[in-house]
This record gives C-alpha cells, sequence and structure tokens, in this order.
C-alpha cells in the first residue's frame, strides 16, 4: 500500500503504541489474489476513517473454521488455542474481519476457549463509519445502477446481520435489487462447510450456478457480496453463464471504496 | 340393550338409568384402556429421548416461553408460505377448539348426561355453531392437504424418504381427520332432528349452521324415524370417541406426534447464534495437555473415549426430542442448496433416520431385558458418507423449519466421529487439515507470506 502502510500488532507493541481496532484479515483476504483486493480496500476505508488499526501479520493463523465444520474439533481447538494466545499477549478487545466465517467463530466459538472480544464485521463497521460520518461516499458514483446482495450464511442466518449491507447499498444510491431467494431464505453460495475444499457431491448441479440463475434473474449490474468465499463461488457462477463482462462480483468493501475514490 | 335404543322416551326412569350405567361403565373402561396404552406409548417414548447425552437446557426461562409461545402456539415461522399456513391453522385450531366438544363427550360419557355444556346458554350455541363451521373447515384443508400431496403432487412431498410408511402415514392422519369430523357433523344433525322432534333426553341445546344443510335434507329425505335417528346419534358419537382414542393411540407412531412435540421441542430451542457450533470440551482438554505436555490434569480426569455421534446414543437428548417432533414437511430439504442440486443430502430424511434409528434401538432394549445388544448397526447405517460430506452447514434447514429442529448439528457430530474417530475424510479435506496443520491456512501457501498484500498497491 503506498499511501500508507498497514502496521502489525508487533510493530506498534514495539513503538509503545496501540491499535483501536484490530483487523483480522483471514486466509482468503491474505493468500487469495481476487480476495486481498477485498483485503485492501477494507485497509483504505480505515485509514481513511482515521482509525488505528493494525494487523497480526505472519502472527495470524486460520480460526479453523473450516477444520471444525468438517467434524476435526481438535485441530479447530488447536488453531483457535494458539490465536487466542496471540490476542490475548496483544490485550486486543475489538476485531474487525471482511470474513464472515472468521466473524462467526471468532465472535461466537472463541469465547468457550478464553477468546472475548467485541467483534464486528466489515459491513457493520463501515455502515457505522458512514453513519457516523467518519466516511463519506462522494457523489453517485453506482447511481442508477442495479446491484443485487448474496448473503453470505455466515452472516445473515448464522447471525441474524441483514441490514447494514443493504443498508450501504442504499447510501451508494444504486437500486438494491432482491434475488427471489434473499435474506433468511438466501441460498447458499456452495463454499461454507467445508465444500470450498473439495469437490461436490454427485448431484445435477453446482450450488453456485444455481445462486448465478438468481443473480440473472435481477437483471443487476454489479452482485455485491460480503464473504471472500461467496466472492469466489459467484464469480465462478456468473463466469459459468458468460456474463461476467456484464455482471461485476464486488464485495461490500470494494463498492465503498470505489465510490470514496481510493 | 338393543330394546332401548327403539324409543327410549317410552322406557321408564329404572331402565334410562340402567342403559346410561352400562353405557358410562363401557365408555370408562375405553377411556382406561386408550389412556394406558397412550400413557404407556408416551413412557417409551421418552425413554428412548433420554437415552441421550444430557444437555443442560434449563436456562433463560423467559425467553423459552416466549419462543414457545410464537413459534409453536403462534406457528410464526409457518408464515413463511402462506397458503400450507393457512390449511394447517385451521387445522391446528380445529384440533385445539373441537377439544373443548370432546371435553364434553367425555362428562356426557362418564355421568350419561346429554350436551352437559349446555348450561352456559347461548355460548354453548355458538361454540357448537363454531365447532361445526371449523369441522368443515378442516375436512376441506384436510382434503386440499391430501390433493397437495397425491394429485398435486408439491415437490417435497415427493422425495424417496416419502417412499412407503411415511406417505402411507400422512394419507392415514389426514383421512382419519376427515372421517372424525364427518363423524361429528352426522351427530350433530340427527341430534337436531331429535331436538325438533322434541325426543326426551334431547334438550334444546346448540346451533348447526353446516349440518343442518349438509346432513340434514338427506336424513329428512330418508325419512327416518326417532329411533333410527337415535340409534344413528349415538353410533356417530361412539365412533367420534373411539376415533379419537384410536387417533391418539396412533399419535406416538406417526410423524403427527408434533402435535405434542411442537410445544416441549420449541421450549428446549437453541437460543444462541445459529452460527455457533457446540463447544467440544472434552477435546478442550485434550489439546491443552497435548500443546502444553507440563500442564495439569483437574483431577479425577477420564480421558474421553470417543468423539463425535456413531450411533444416537451418542445424540443429545435435544437432537432425539427433534426426531420425535419432525413432522416430515420437508421444508428444511426444500431449501437445503445440496438437495436442491440433486444431491442425495435430505435434512428431513436425516431427521426421519434418526427417528428410525432410535426406535430400532428402543425396541432392542426391550427385546433383551432393559439392556442394549449390539446389533452390528450405528446411525452410519442409516446416513451415508455422501450426504454428510454435501452439508453446507449453511443452517436454511434450521431456519425453515416450523418447530425449531436442528438437523445441521447431527450431521456434524457424525462428521466429528468420522474424522476424529475413523480418520475417513474425504481426501481434499484431509489435505486441507493438513494444510492448516503445516501452515496456518487451508492452502498451502507459506505462512510467512500472509502479509505480502501489505507490499502491494
Amino acid at each position: 500500500m503506498s499511501e500508507f502502510k498497514v502496521r502489525t500488532m508487533a510493530t506498534l507493541a514495539a513503538a509503545g503504541e496501540e491499535a483501536e481496532i484490530l483487523f483480522w484479515v483471514g486466509c482468503a483476504g491474505s493468500f487469495d489474489e481476487r480476495a486481498q483486493k477485498i483485503t485492501k480496500a477494507v485497509a483504505k476505508i480505515l485509514h481513511a476513517a482515521n482509525l488505528q488499526f493494525a494487523i497480526l501479520g505472519t502472527e495470524e493463523a486460520c480460526t479453523g473454521d473450516p477444520a471444525k465444520r468438517a467434524g476435526n474439533e481438535f485441530l479447530f481447538q488447536m488453531m483457535a488455542m494458539q490465536n487466542i494466545e496471540t490476542l490475548n499477549a496483544y490485550g486486543i478487545k475489538k476485531i474487525v474481519t471482511a470474513c464472515p466465517h472468521c466473524f462467526n467463530t471468532l465472535k461466537n466459538e472463541y469465547p468457550a476457549l478464553g477468546g472475548n472480544y467485541e467483534v464486528l464485521h466489515h459491513t457493520t463497521l463501515i455502515n457505522q463509519l458512514l453513519n457516523d460520518g467518519k466516511i463519506a461516499i462522494k457523489g453517485g458514483a453506482f447511481k442508477g445502477q442495479r446491484i443485487t446482495y448474496h448473503d453470505s450464511c455466515y452472516l445473515g442466518r448464522a447471525n441474524d446481520i441483514y441490514e447494514a449491507p443493504r443498508e450501504i447499498i442504499e447510501k451508494l444510491d444504486a437500486a438494491l435489487i432482491e434475488m427471489k431467494r434473499s435474506k433468511a431464505n438466501g441460498l447458499c453460495c456452495g463454499a461454507g462447510g467445508a465444500q470450498m475444499f473439495k469437490e461436490a457431491e454427485e448431484g445435477s448441479k453446482e450450488v453456485n450456478i444455481e445462486r448465478a440463475d438468481d443473480i440473472l434473474e435481477t437483471n443487476s449490474n454489479v452482485v455485491a457480496s460480503a464473504c471472500p468465499f461467496c466472492m469466489t463461488m459467484l464469480r465462478d457462477g456468473v463466469k459459468h453463464h458468460n456474463k461476467e463482462a456484464e455482471i461485476d462480483v464486488k464485495d461490500l468493501a470494494e463498492l465503498v471504496a470505489n465510490a470514496m475514490d481510493l | 340393550m338393543p330394546k332401548i335404543l327403539f324409543g327410549s322416551n317410552q322406557l321408564p326412569n329404572i331402565v334410562l338409568q340402567e342403559k346410561h350405567m352400562i353405557s358410562s361403565i363401557v365408555f370408562l373402561i375405553l377411556t382406561g384402556v386408550a389412556s394406558y396404552f397412550f400413557a404407556k406409548n408416551l413412557s417409551k417414548i421418552r425413554r428412548n429421548i433420554l437415552l441421550g447425552k444430557d444437555i443442560d437446557l434449563s436456562d433463560n426461562k423467559p425467553l423459552r416461553f416466549k419462543t414457545m409461545l410464537g413459534v409453536a402456539f403462534g406457528q410464526s415461522k409457518m408464515k413463511a408460505r402462506p397458503v400450507p399456513f393457512v390449511l394447517h391453522f385451521i387445522v391446528y385450531a380445529g384440533f385445539i377448539l373441537i377439544n373443548i366438544e370432546v371435553l364434553e363427550i367425555l362428562i356426557d360419557g362418564i355421568f350419561g348426561t346429554h350436551r352437559v355444556l349446555s348450561v352456559f346458554g347461548p355460548i354453548y350455541d355458538i361454540a357448537i355453531g363454531f365447532f361445526e363451521i371449523l369441522a368443515f373447515a378442516v375436512s376441506i384443508a384436510c382434503i386440499i392437504f391430501l390433493s397437495r400431496r397425491y394429485i398435486l403432487k408439491i415437490a417435497r412431498f415427493q422425495s424417496p424418504e416419502l417412499k412407503g410408511f411415511a406417505s402411507r402415514d400422512a394419507a392415514t392422519i389426514l383421512f382419519i381427520e376427515i372421517v372424525l369430523m364427518g363423524a361429528l357433523l352426522k351427530m350433530n344433525a340427527a341430534d337436531q332432528i331429535l331436538q325438533l322432534r322434541g325426543v326426551d333426553h334431547y334438550i334444546n341445546a346448540g346451533s348447526f349452521p353446516i349440518s343442518s344443510w349438509l346432513v340434514v335434507p338427506f336424513y329428512n329425505w330418508l325419512n327416518m324415524s326417532n329411533a333410527s335417528l337415535i340409534l344413528l346419534e349415538r353410533i356417530a358419537w361412539w365412533f367420534h370417541i373411539i376415533g379419537i382414542f384410536l387417533f391418539m393411540n396412533y399419535l406416538p407412531f406417526s410423524k403427527h406426534f408434533h402435535i405434542i412435540m411442537a410445544f416441549p421441542n420449541t421450549w428446549y430451542s437453541n437460543l444462541k447464534a445459529k452460527g455457533e457450533l457446540n463447544n467440544m470440551a472434552s477435546v478442550t482438554q485434550e489439546v491443552k495437555l497435548m500443546l502444553d505436555p507440563s500442564a495439569q490434569t483437574p483431577e479425577g480426569y477420564q480421558p474421553p473415549t470417543s468423539f463425535g455421534v456413531k450411533d444416537v446414543t451418542d445424540l443429545t437428548w435435544k437432537n432425539l426430542m427433534d426426531a420425535y417432533t419432525c413432522t416430515e414437511c420437508g421444508r428444511c430439504t426444500s431449501v437445503c442448496p445440496q438437495n436442491q442440486t440433486g444431491k442425495t443430502l435430505s435434512p428431513r430424511k436425516v431427521m426421519m433416520d434418526t427417528r428410525d434409528r432410535l426406535e430400532e434401538v428402543g425396541k432392542n432394549i426391550d427385546a433383551n431385558k432393559g439392556t442394549f445388544v449390539d446389533d452390528s448397526k450405528n446411525l452410519h447405517s442409516y446416513i451415508s458418507e455422501a450426504e454428510l460430506w454435501a452439508c453446507n452447514t449453511c443452517n436454511a434447514c434450521v431456519e425453515a423449519c416450523p418447530v425449531n429442529i436442528n438437523p445441521m448439528e447431527i450431521i456434524v457430530e457424525m462428521r466429528r466421529y468420522k474424522v476424529m474417530e475413523q480418520s475417513a475424510a474425504p481426501a481434499a479435506i484431509n489435505n486441507m487439515f493438513s494444510n492448516m496443520e503445516n501452515n496456518q491456512a487451508p492452502w498451502q501457501f507459506s505462512p510467512m507470506d500472509r502479509a505480502n498484500w501489505t507490499q502491494e498497491d
């Protein structure tokens, strides 16, 4: 990042400084090329909001979510305890993450193992920053665009977060077009429950293609997602229908960063 | 006895009383037998549910009460599908309210009275009239339900798991309900003619907005005598109450048991975020010892003997209660992303398999004087790996269930057994595990590259 430097908790601690909030990047956000763009957009927004944030950098490890969903509780707890030790050592109180799976695990499953933090998903934080005037969206970069929003299962049904992402889209001055299956009835992208890491079982169709059908029905220019795994699945689904030129799959953070000219 | 049925108004009081006594005794015996078998089967189900592992769900009683009131009593989650919601609400309201009339039948049956609640006067008349309308509406709703299943063939009623008993079960229940409602209307029709004719014992009570045009003209056309009408009225009365007793005793074997279980099952709802999977405390201690060999084990610590769910007895009693609560409506399966894309996974089947296996285990225990004798089967004999490994843990099934059943939890617990007891995960999943162990990420990236993105634009 050329405009500013993303600092790690270790460098902050060495300088005797404290961070207001930890940006938990997650594995997809760290390594997946497409998801890295989401990560950078979030970092730019946090910076623009003048938030003193830091990442764990190489000290961050997978939360263990896919291991837990796949039934490997041993591996999950090993990952979790290792992370909790790191987080507690830095005295972390508040965490923001752009991954709903990390969000769910940190928020709901770490407390039983001694990790108690205020955990926010980036859509909630960004919406708050917009509401509080800490950041502002310039003009109507997306004015008149048809944007549909794909609910991530781990934000929506798992944690009842349906409104913050939609409020952001409204603030973009775009027309929010709901898919026939949305909010509590939203259809999974097909990645959750460790499916991301294996071939689908035998069937008649891939889940992400079924979801892409819903997207196509809305005649939208943009599909907003809020999860790096949904991002991968939806992009593949849209590509399957040869619609990647007409339909952009973007994370909400990218849309906001774009509208902020970041 | 048969003689009494012909013109009871001419009989001396003493014979009348004797008649009532005999029928009261028969009625009491029937009630006793029906209640005995019902209680016996209920206690068997209770025993089966308690074969599950303990889980503490005694917290937050006000919220539990509120959830039960909204979800079970108020049917809040049914509203997602308006047509079945309205139809089901009619049948549900009929079930609850017509039971007031059953209460009267019980009192009349025991004391030989007739329409004893008519002491309430006009309120009684309105109530009986309302019940007639309800009974008619219930019959219509049940006919529509039957046609949805067997004529319109709505997709969620055509799944493979509904073949055989499950399909017959649904038809049986709907058929019994139509027949019972019919008996009520036939009884009322005969009763009102007898009332009009001023036949002794048939006091003027009730109003009959349905049977008066639906059934009475038919009786009038037959030009029936008082005696035959009394016979008809009595037959319908006995048919109705015996039907109810049979229905009650069919419940514990049927999916229709949800009419009872919906209430306790929603009381014991999961009150946490749906995304939270339970923490395995047994693993926590082991992991602590693994990470820090010098850590002290708590006094009396017993290392766990098994992980995850092999058989139904490894599930919690709430999972087992879920299985007995399931009425196989298939809302879960109809929203399952995997089922919708042609995979074998069906959350409804997971619940049906759990109940079937639990029944099997229960029968095994009964047959072997109270102890389970290994039958070389377990829950995995019913639910395949292809089903288990298809799940997205997306919570759509949990969200869709009108009585807060959680099929997903059973799937994850069974995966735990596969992985931690049998090391039998799909190869790609095992790969993901080893990446996580070695690289702290599910993919094969170097952990040292985790913050590389900060160096790019």
